[in-house]
């Protein structure tokens, strides 16, 4: 039972970084209607240009908040410059762009900082958490930030006029249009609200898989997995998600024998699928009906 | 908006509509595009001819893609899986039963059109991303599930599986990747043929009628199950039949050359060669496997960013891929006919 508890606990841990990203996924997709697959070389991109700040002598928070905004910004900059001239041509053409980006930055970021792997420093320091040798205190950080930021989305799209107009353009383009919303430029606000998330995802993430250009590709495949296993239309499913992901890979990692930790991945995946065949729109996602 | 951009818009997933008249050549530019693809190889040294090899079959692999994507309108990231399954029998096949290489393929084909088929089963309720994702998942499992110890025995496991390369037969004065070229141009003229005539006949008109509403296409009575599993059965068939090729070819097959990169340099080809356009296979393969070497020559550290920067240009400057520079191309022949 004491075996159990501890990789439930340390699912939960994994999966706050995988609810992260599954957040910054979601927030995307309800922006544009894509996935992104550059998503998580963003993020990486964003943890290095904090790591830099820090080189340079300032203080973790002060990175972190530079981050986020730098973040916000390049996240406008790259819907504004690279894909809004995308807008009208086809699907699978915009998802090309994607994959032409994630070539782009991963190999900038290569150039810039090269491939040795680096140390990222936390903010919650590495002790046991409340003295239990469970989880530690960044993981329990991570999954505390989590749950802010969840909460901080919830607030801003329930409470908030530009939230509201974000829903509005996300669901119905044509009507918000209609009714004075510049659509255009909320599709750029998803883009940097994502953008910056995934910076925190990054930050989060990075002392524990340490920092280096090629840390996110694993973490965007469970976060893509998460969001879909919560449904694409939903922030909090996409949380939930997450930890369900992270939870069931380290049960199976432990429990089926002769996984390991090579077929951790194809089995979470395969689990999604299963609960896809079952729920198409994920467990939370709306089911869209459409006019025929 | 027009109401055709509209539809295109409302259903997101929706590949746009490719009228099947426009899915080949004409047949003048299908006979020089023929003779240069047999003349080539003959003034050409033995590295050039295999990368025209490597050329012939990624192309198939693409065709594949298309006919999945393009036909039927069905995504999917999982190629490389079936590329992989195509590859690994060969190789079996060849070197620890001793199998003649010709009568290899067939056997690859018909696997993978049963692997294909059955994958289809549970895809048939997933469309759109969730349809990228369960096959996404079936390529990152490929390279892992090939590494399996109880495997081993006839894979190789990590290390893989050498093949032999085949001679000329019958005594013809051709160097082994001459008469490979050969080989191979013969087999992907085939399947092209039998592509194009399948996306001509009642099976093609259903994957599209799918494609371009899946809900209209069952009014009319198209069985929508049968047939979407059946283009995944034929995609993935033609798949297998590339990947024994490359087997063959390349005289190596390991876990690691089928990862998840490949199917995305699939879905590349696809997009740089137009979705649904059968020619723009070789064009897409083509753009694979030399734009990563152009943008290496370019920059060595910065290669990536290269390849990605050329990606971009090509995507905004042509949208729909190589299709539409042939149609601006025949639409400019026939005005300076008509001048």
């Amino acid at each position: 039972m004491e075996l159990f508890t501890n990789q439930v606990l340390a699912g939960i841990a994994t999966g706050a970084i995988y609810a992260c990203m599954a957040l910054a996924v979601v927030m995307i997709y309800q922006a544009i209607d894509h996935l992104n697959f550059a998503q998580g070389e963003m993020a990486m991109f964003s943890t290095f240009i904090s790591w830099q700040l820090m080189q340079w002598g300032l203080s973790y928070w002060v990175a972190f908040l530079i981050t986020l905004a730098f973040s916000f910004v390049a996240g406008i900059a790259i819907e504004r410059i690279l894909f809004k001239p995308l807008a009208k041509a086809p699907v699978l053409t915009n998802v090309a762009g994607f994959i032409a980006l994630f070539a782009i930055i991963n190999s900038s970021a290569g150039l810039i900082w090269d491939f040795t792997i680096k140390q990222y420093p936390t903010p919650f320091g590495s002790a046991p958490f409340l003295g239990s040798q469970l989880i530690s205190t960044h993981q329990a950080g991570m999954i505390g930030v989590t749950v802010l930021l969840l909460l901080g989305l919830y607030f801003f799209f329930q409470y908030t006029r530009i939230g509201l107009a974000m829903r509005a353009a996300a669901s119905v383009p044509e009507s918000a249009r209609l009714v004075g919303i510049n659509t255009s430029w909320m599709i750029a606000l998803g883009w940097g609200m994502a953008t910056a998330i995934g910076a925190i995802a990054g930050m989060l993430i990075a002392p524990v898989v340490f920092l280096e250009p090629n840390m996110m590709g694993g973490v965007l495949i469970y976060g893509f997995a998460a969001a879909v296993l919560g449904g694409l239309t939903s922030p909090f499913g996409a949380v939930v998600g997450g930890f369900l992901v992270g939870i069931f890979e380290n049960l199976a990692g432990t429990y089926i024998p002769g996984v390991g930790n090579e077929l951790k991945l194809p089995i979470a995946l395969a689990l999604i699928i299963s609960v896809l065949v079952v729920k198409p729109a994920g467990l939370f996602g709306r089911h869209i009906v459409k006019r025929v | 908006m027009s109401a055709a951009e509209e539809v295109v818009a409302e259903g997101h997933e929706a590949v746009e509509a490719v009228p099947k008249r426009a899915m080949t050549l004409g047949t003048g530019t299908s006979v020089v595009v023929l003779l240069l693809l047999i003349a080539v190889p003959l003034f050409a040294k033995n590295f050039v001819i295999f990368q025209l090899t490597q050329l012939l079959y990624l192309g198939l692999a693409v065709l594949a893609l298309n006919i999945l994507t393009g036909g039927s309108g069905q995504f999917s990231l999982g190629q490389s899986a079936f590329y992989a399954i195509g590859a690994y029998v060969t190789a079996v096949m060849m070197e620890q039963f001793n199998v003649p290489y010709f009568l290899c393929l067939p056997v690859a084909a018909v696997l993978c059109f049963g692997a294909g088929f059955l994958f289809g089963q549970p895809a048939l309720r997933l469309s759109g991303v969730y349809l990228a994702l369960a096959t996404f998942a079936l390529a990152t499992a490929m390279p892992q599930l090939l590494k399996l110890n109880f495997l081993e025995h006839w894979t190789g496991g990590v290390q893989g599986l050498v093949v032999t390369k085949p001679d000329a037969p019958f005594g013809l004065p051709m160097s082994q990747d001459m008469w490979l070229y050969y080989f191979t141009l013969v087999v992907v003229l085939a399947i092209y043929i039998f592509a194009v005539n399948l996306l001509r006949s009642r099976s093609g008109r259903a994957f599209m009628a799918i494609r371009d509403n899946e809900i209209a296409a069952s009014a009319m009575g198209v069985n929508v199950a049968l047939y979407k599993t059946l283009a995944f059965g034929v995609s993935a068939a033609i798949t297998g039949v590339a990947g024994g090729l490359s087997a063959i070819a390349v005289q190596f097959v390991a876990p690691d050359s089928f990862t998840i990169t490949l199917a995305i340099q699939l879905f590349l080809g696809m997009v740089v060669g137009g979705v649904g356009w059968l020619p723009g296979s070789i064009v897409g393969a083509a753009f694979i496997i030399f734009v990563p070497n152009i943008a290496e020559g370019i920059s060595k550290g910065l290669s990536g960013a290269v390849f990605g920067v050329l990606l971009f240009l090509v995507i905004y400057l042509v949208p729909h891929g190589a299709r539409q520079v042939a149609i601006l191309g025949q639409q400019l022949a026939g005005r300076l006919r008509k001048n």
